[in-house]
């Protein structure tokens, strides 16, 4: 028993390579970038010197000759696109570049004047009976710590509970309200915020009532709509399956939010909170007013006036002795001071998050 | 334990929008009840509507009797709360608690319900509960873990084993295994087997095979049309429902010659 073999149909032709299918293209040697930007930069520096040096025009020059050149060069070997793609490239770096500029120069400037006084004095002793040479800051870096300090206490609990309510809870008029104006103190002018504090310190407690407290309230003003901002997008985050997969368990509402989407979000929300801090920390304007200045250590802040850093730095620079040169000294050494705290809070707010962070694996 | 459930014309809104129209069926205890039909008749919601969890969404709401123990689920002052630590629920997507172990998912219902009790209570109950899910020899030794570390199969089991920690009277799910691979599948219908000994358990599924396998009694849904409410075509027992349906809709779905 035999079966007849079928001859199988021949498969289907390709059409021949042709020139529409070419898919190697000419590209530039491997170093190209670099090597234009070379020549760029010797270009623009041989202009520039031929007409008298300018820092602006040189950039200038880098960037629209090198620009130029890659996309001319590129163009011939490699294509439109490509060369589209290396011109764009370095538009958007250049102004990234550009950008950085002014933080880099500020954190050098800050960092190499702050440093002759950066000792251990500046951060033990007060400026009580100091003219001229010598004294601290330690009485402003406490004032700093006890305004914001205080500032967070009375601004976090307000302000994440207004985010639990607006996602939680919020419906209609109310809710739309409370987001409306939450909106609108985002964008208060710090010096109202000192200005509505000490109005209200005056109204309460009587004129010229200036205290670190009257200080915390125009911070916290400023931090609430921060906080519950932040907040509100982390709580949102908090996928509706977990709450759902707690309701199915007969948990109370109340419970489920503090047990189940609080935990959840905390990462976010204390990466908030801490940006929050290092939002306020470094105002000066509203604890101008509200808080005063003074040369003496004060750890009250319901009496009597009280330095901060950035007030203190403020002063010292604004209206120093004669010479000058401590309070500059002292002055940018605060600057450097509030610039440290505010890296340390962000470093804090990293590791927060990367330690609450639900984990996946362990 | 298993509870009888039954369902007396219940009508499901959402807003002024009636999605499912006049649903009376009884759930039997120590058996599976399968509901099967085409996508957005209602199935979901009517599953939701068991446990009270429908009415978190706003402006959902309910008319009609879900009876219980004779009880009436929806009469007025009893407390949703109380009726789902009684009727638990296991969702489409495994939803274990991301901040917590493989234990302290299985604890969450005793820890969020209860002030106190016994660490060695819960030890108890947390083996047993993951026993009863089929995966205690799995995660026996990493029970520290976080629950969102294990596959989808075993986090679905995880959720499992945590609706029945709390001992609920019937298990609604809703899908379970509709994110799974068929192994993972296997193990979930093999685990439902098992469960249905103790418990009242309702499923929905799109999978017609695996409400043929599993269920003793199976209820097709179905919809008029777009926009019009999600009704229940007929319940019976299963071998009944996909050899000889009463009606033609029921046999075109099973089929396959719609949905």
């Amino acid at each position: 028993m035999s079966t007849p073999t079928k001859s199988r149909p021949a498969p289907p032709e390709t059409d021949p390579p042709g020139d529409s299918t070419r898919l190697v293209r000419g590209s530039l040697p491997r170093r190209a970038s670099w090597g234009a930007l070379g020549a760029a930069t010797l270009v623009a520096a041989v202009v520039a010197a031929l007409t008298g040096f300018s820092v602006t025009l040189f950039v200038l020059l880098v960037v629209v000759l090198y620009t130029a050149g890659m996309y001319v060069w590129s163009r011939s070997a490699e294509g439109r696109r490509k060369a589209a793609d290396r011109a764009f490239t370095s538009v958007v770096t250049s102004a990234f570049l550009i950008a950085l500029t002014p933080l880099i120069s500020v954190v050098i400037t800050v960092i190499s004047r702050g440093a002759e006084r950066f000792d251990g004095k500046f951060f033990s002793y007060s400026m009580r009976g100091v003219v001229g040479d010598g004294g601290g800051a330690y009485h402003a870096i406490t004032g700093t710590l006890i305004t914001s300090g205080l500032a967070t206490l009375m601004s976090v609990p307000i302000g994440l509970a207004t985010a639990v309510y607006l996602v939680e809870y919020g419906r209609g008029r109310l809710a739309k309200s409370i987001t409306f104006f939450v909106d609108v103190m985002t964008g208060i002018p710090s010096i109202v915020a000192g200005l509505f504090a000490y109005a209200l310190f005056t109204l309460v407690f009587g004129a010229g009532t200036i205290n670190g407290f009257a200080g915390a309230v125009a911070l916290s003003v400023l931090m609430i709509p921060i906080v519950v901002r932040s907040s509100e997008e982390m709580i949102k985050l908090v996928p509706d399956d977990l709450r759902e997969a707690a309701f199915a368990l007969g948990t109370p509402k109340w419970k489920v939010i503090l047990r189940v989407v609080l935990p959840t979000a905390v990462a976010g929300i204390s990466t908030g909170v801490t940006l929050a801090i290092a939002r306020v920390v470094g105002e000066t304007a509203p604890l101008l007013i509200a808080t005063g200045t003074t040369a003496s250590t004060n750890f009250n802040p319901f009496s009597g006036q009280m330095a901060t850093l950035s007030v203190f730095s403020y002063y010292e620079y604004a209206s120093p002795g004669v010479p000058p040169e401590p309070y500059l000294a002292r002055a940018w050494t605060a600057a450097l001071t509030l610039m440290l705290i505010v890296m340390v809070l962000n470093l804090v707010a990293r590791s927060i998050s990367l330690f609450f962070a639900p984990k996946t694996r362990s | 334990m298993a509870k009888r459930i039954e369902v007396e014309d219940l009508d499901i809104y959402y807003g002024s929008f009636r999605a499912v129209r006049n649903v009376s069926m009884t759930i039997h205890p120590r058996a599976i009840t399968a509901l099967i039909g085409p996508s957005g008749c209602g199935k979901s919601t009517y599953l939701r509507a068991l446990n009270r969890m429908h009415e978190l969404i706003p402006a959902a709401r309910v008319e009609g009797r879900v009876v219980m123990d004779e009880q009436d689920l929806y009469a007025p002052g009893v407390d949703p709360v109380d009726v789902r630590k009684h009727v638990g629920m296991v969702f489409q997507r495994p939803n274990p608690f991301p901040t917590m172990s493989v234990y302290e998912n299985v604890a969450a219902g005793l820890r969020l319900n209860h002030k106190r009790i016994r660490k060695s209570e819960l030890d108890g109950i947390v083996e047993e509960s993951l026993r009863g899910a089929n995966l205690w020899e799995e995660v026996k030794d990493r029970l520290g873990k976080p629950g969102s570390g294990l596959s989808g199969g075993q986090q679905q089991r995880l959720c499992i084993a945590r609706a029945i920690a709390v001992k609920p009277d019937v298990l609604l799910m809703d899908e379970p295994c509709s994110a799974l691979d068929p192994i993972s599948t296997h193990a979930i219908e093999d685990l439902m087997a098992e469960l249905k000994e103790n418990y009242t358990i309702v499923i929905v599924t799109h999978n017609m095979q695996q409400a043929a396998r599993v269920s003793n009694y199976t209820g097709f849904f179905n919809i008029g049309g777009t926009g019009e409410p999600g009704e229940l075509v007929e319940i019976d027992e299963t071998p009944t429902i996909f050899s000889t349906p009463t009606h033609t809709d029921t046999e075109e779905y099973i089929s396959g010659r719609f949905g």
